[in-house]
């Protein structure tokens, strides 16, 4: 069974590479294309292209449910095996990160807190096997920057309707169209931010890639037969380069999306007003079941 | 006549994409003072050093949006920009 669930969480990548071999066509040189679209559906409204992106997003999350499916199986109270050790750790540090950051209140948000980083990180790592990181595409990135804006708006009006509305005009009332562009600003502020930092590290390597290859046609080209047309200089180099612009920029742009979903969802609740609102009411309660009991006791 | 005018329009993208890329002065120096400032902020009161570091990296993130929105306007210009100019031009003329 263990073994099982991880196979069948590795399974969703070694799916993508083969997807990719067969269906992706090879890119040339510096040739630099965005998501290849395999096919597009036709709807009312226009073509929904299914692209390379969304196919490696949907592999990426169902890896992602097998391979949280096989830290969680079988779960003990005591004689505790490696696994689920493992997976206390991510829930506590998930859950520390959010109440440290967002308050008490906002402890439900860590499930959501952690989904976002785990599909965020191993979807900017993909392109350590090769596939293209749907991270990449502005498609994706910005699906989950305007989920992150409807629960800011949200926690927002949590406190009544009229009180977003004001908080527009908060200086000063003529200031109001500068808010409202800085509102609309911040889910593409966000959406550009982790797609430009992980498509600016591929570029970079790939241009990095063809210099090298140009290098070393230039150094070893004399050599004879096949050693004159191999690009040694490709070996190794390009790795270095890969740890910061793979494993550190894509880790360090999921923990900055999450964090920045945090800070925004937690800074724009008005925490005083609602709490506030939430004693009249209950106050209001009581007072009318006093009532309610008084006359029953009358009666 | 034409390949000027195609000429006209690459040099337009190229130049323009490398215009775009002097925003990168304004995040590379905002960056570095947040450095400066989480460095002064370390050596003042090292046991702090984990949360300064979140910090300065989040404020990074933040400061670096702007250079962002360039090389995402020089990325298109690159890339997306000169095969739709072209194409406008080639309707144009008809």
């Amino acid at each position: 069974m263990t073994i099982l669930l991880l196979i069948l969480a590795i399974l969703p990548i070694i799916a993508g590479i083969i997807i990719k071999v067969l269906f992706v066509p090879a890119s040339e040189g510096i040739d630099i294309t965005g998501a290849h679209v395999f096919f597009t559906i036709d709807l009312p409204m226009g073509g929904l292209p299914i692209s390379e992106a969304q196919i490696n997003s949907w592999l990426v999350i169902l890896s992602l449910l097998f391979f949280c499916l096989f830290l969680t199986h079988g779960l003990k109270t005591t004689a505790m095996s490696k696994r689920q050790i493992v997976a206390e750790w991510i829930v506590q540090s998930v859950e520390n990160l959010v109440k440290s950051n967002m308050g008490e209140f906002f402890m439900g948000f860590a499930p959501f807190i952690a989904a976002i980083l785990g599909l965020s990180a191993c979807s900017s790592l993909l392109t350590l096997v090769g596939l293209f990181p749907p991270t990449s595409d502005i498609n994706i990135v910005g699906g989950w920057a305007i989920l992150t804006f409807i629960l800011i708006t949200y926690y927002k009006m949590k406190a009544g309707p009229l009180i977003y509305i004001k908080s527009f005009g908060e200086p000063v009332p003529f200031l109001a169209p500068l808010n409202i562009i800085s509102e609309v600003a911040t889910p593409i502020s966000m959406a550009f931010r982790h797609y430009g930092n992980v498509l600016s590290g591929s570029i970079i390597s790939v241009l990095i890639g063809a210099l090298l290859t140009t290098l070393s046609q230039l150094i070893f080209g004399n050599l004879p037969g096949i050693l004159g047309d191999f690009p040694f200089l490709r070996i190794g180099l390009p790795a270095i380069l890969s740890i910061y612009f793979d494993l550190f920029s894509g880790c360090l742009q999921a923990f900055i999306f999450s964090m920045l979903t945090m800070l925004y969802v937690a800074g724009g609740f008005p925490e005083d007003e609602y709490f506030r609102r939430k004693r009249l009411k209950q106050a209001k309660k009581k007072e009318n079941m006093q009532v309610i009991e008084n006359t029953n006791g009358g009666v | 006549m034409l390949e000027l005018a195609i000429g006209i329009i690459l040099g337009g993208c190229a130049l323009g994409a490398g215009c775009a890329m002097i925003a990168g002065i304004g995040p590379g120096i905002g960056e570095g003072t947040a450095v400066a400032a989480a460095c002064e902020a370390i050596g003042r009161q090292p046991e702090c050093k984990g949360s300064v570091t979140t910090t300065m990296l989040m404020g990074c993130a933040v400061a670096e949006t702007t250079g962002l929105y360039a090389l995402v306007i020089a990325i298109l210009l690159i890339f997306v920009a000169p095969g739709r100019f072209v194409n406008i031009l080639l309707e144009a003329i008809g």
